[in-house]
């Protein structure tokens, strides 16, 4: 953690809608220049948390400070030194990538000049400079991914909020995105975002917090987060449907931990290997069987009980 | 140099008129033409030195009569429409307001930005009603000038009530129900085509409590005269007090959608 103020700070934060809890009392920090990640399953109240950072949704209880300001006081300041990428695109189809763009700078009150030139350096950085006079219709999913990124740096954030930036996108688009968030990330940038990857939580966050129904679970940089919560390795086997819950006792005998899910028996234990070939000595024989390092989906497995993406 | 957030609400709505504005401009113009040749002068004839009409219209002709309500009718259905699918495409298919609320700009700004849009759409509408009129004898004024004004707050006060509406509903079900059952009929009953004196008593107080009715008084008596000073400041108090509502209703449906 950095000696430097806090850029977010929260403190028992609440959010509640009706008689429904959506977010129950949490806090977190994040240090300028960091990369934080809420990691956590549908409805576990990411988005909530995300809005109330992003001055769009009232704080219920609990203390919220961003760059040091109140956002029920301070909203708009706070909102003229962030950039947002939210879940859903909110692109003008119908216009060209540029004008979204202008149109958004804008709202910043940055001129169409200033905007034209920032566009054309921020279409060069997401790798869009030949769309720029396309309406943004016909663009692929992971393309207009791209120009929300680029839309929300217009006004050059000191913090990026981005809510499950690469969501519905293949892989192929996905990669291409996180190699240009990561290089934001190189340059400094403060970034939190919210995904139910583990692998994007992984490649992207330096600390994360883990949240469930509300509630932060687990806090820590990735790689402590797995050491901490799981083994190094995890051995997967399958013995076919309805089977597996027979073979527990024999996983357990060579393992830390076993978890069964429905479809497959998770193995915990440092030397994957190891452990089949000691199951094999007992007979024991799976239909299949992957050994593979531990992540954040078993981290969030052993702290909930639950899978992360259902 | 800081440029009003209403205007940089407006600046998203002017490049998407820009891609229409040829059949929108057009349409301005040849929609109440043909309204005013079809009715205005076909009805027109049958109803002239008939049934008394001259002395119910005091006067004017009924083409002359008919046409100075478009001035008020046009920017009507065309602020409305606006005001309903339009509208809710920024809250729902297209999110443009929740992205301008995720910036410096607030609710407030975007309902700012709302009484530019269907202002400048009302004033295109009795503008385009305007410039035929020009065109005819019977019609032919200066008044023609305030009546445009007029028309604007006609568009205005149906629009700012609707645009809250819109914004209060997650589903645009609702909104073929607004134009059948809430413009047409005021179209029909509103003074547009006879003077509301020719209506059961009942129906004259209704007709007395929609905006529709104030505006073509205004319009009316701006092109034709005969309306009194007194009488005048109570059409435009009427449509003032509906856009006012309008107004306030929109900021707190908007802030309740998009901040919740």
């Amino acid at each position: 953690m950095s000696s430097a103020a806090p850029l977010i700070q929260a403190t028992g934060l609440k959010k509640r809608f009706g008689d429904f809890v959506a977010v129950d009392g949490i806090d977190f920090e994040v240090a300028p220049g960091e990369s934080f990640g809420f990691l956590g399953p549908n409805g576990a109240g990411k988005t909530s948390t995300m809005r109330m950072i992003g001055c769009v949704s009232p704080v219920t209880a609990g203390s919220l400070r961003i760059f040091g300001l109140d956002p029920d006081e301070d909203g708009r300041t706070i909102r003229s030194r962030m950039g947002v990428v939210p879940q859903l695109d909110q692109l003008d189809n119908e216009l060209t990538v540029l004008e979204n763009l202008v149109i958004y700078a804008r709202y910043f009150d940055i001129s169409k000049a200033e905007a034209r030139t920032r566009a054309g350096e921020l279409l060069d950085f997401v790798q869009l400079t030949e769309k720029a006079s396309s309406t943004v219709e016909p663009l692929s999913g992971g393309q207009k991914r791209r120009v929300s990124i680029a839309r929300s740096l217009i006004s050059e954030p000191e913090l990026l909020i981005l809510d499950e930036p690469t969501t519905g996108l293949d892989p192929q688009a996905r990669h291409v995105l996180w190699d240009r968030l990561y290089q934001l990330k190189e340059q400094g940038r403060t970034l939190v975002l919210t995904t139910h990857y583990m692998d994007e939580a992984e490649q992207l966050c330096d600390r994360l917090v883990v949240m469930d129904a509300g509630k932060i679970v687990a806090e820590g940089a990735p790689r402590d987060l797995i050491t901490t919560y799981s083994t190094r390795e995890v051995l997967e086997m399958r013995f076919g449907r309805g089977r597996n819950a027979e073979f527990i006792a024999d996983a357990e005998s060579v393992s830390e931990r076993v978890e069964v899910l429905p479809d497959r028996l998770l193995v915990y234990t440092d030397d994957g290997e190891a452990a089949l070939v000691a199951l094999h000595a007992r007979d024991v024989v799976p239909d299949s069987a992957l050994v593979r390092r531990s992540s954040l989906e078993d981290v969030f497995l052993r702290l909930t009980g639950r899978t992360l993406v259902d | 140099m800081s440029t009003p957030a209403a205007v940089r609400v407006a600046y998203r709505d002017w490049l998407l008129y820009r891609q229409v504005w040829r059949s929108n401009a057009v349409g301005a113009f040849v929609q109440p033409l043909l309204y005013l040749l079809g009715v205005g002068l076909g009805i027109g004839t049958l109803v002239d030195d008939n049934a008394g009409s001259t002395v119910i219209l005091e006067g004017t002709s009924y083409f002359a009569f008919y046409a100075t309500a478009l001035i008020a009718t046009t920017p009507m259905f065309n602020t409305s429409g606006e005001a309903l699918w339009s509208t809710m495409d920024g809250f729902t298919w297209g999110n443009a307001y929740r992205a301008m609320v995720a910036t410096p700009l607030d609710p407030r700004d975007v309902a700012a930005g709302f009484v530019i849009r269907f202002g400048a759409r009302a004033a295109i509408a009795s503008t385009g009603v305007a410039v035929v009129l020009a065109l005819f004898d019977d019609t032919r004024s200066l008044g023609l000038i305030p009546a445009v004004f007029v028309g604007v707050l006609c568009g205005l006060a149906f629009a700012m009530p609707i645009a809250a509406w819109t914004s209060s509903r997650a589903q645009a079900d609702s909104f073929p129900a607004i134009l059948r059952f809430g413009i047409i009929p005021m179209f029909l009953f509103g003074g547009a085509f006879y003077p509301i004196t020719q209506l059961p008593d009942a129906l004259e107080v209704v007709a007395w409590a929609t905006p529709l009715f104030h505006a073509i008084e205004l319009t009316r008596g701006a092109v034709l005269g005969g309306l009194s000073t007194d009488l005048a400041v109570v059409h435009l108090a009427v449509l003032t007090a509906y856009i006012a509502v309008g107004w306030i209703a929109c900021v707190r449906t908007i802030r309740r959608r998009l901040w919740p």
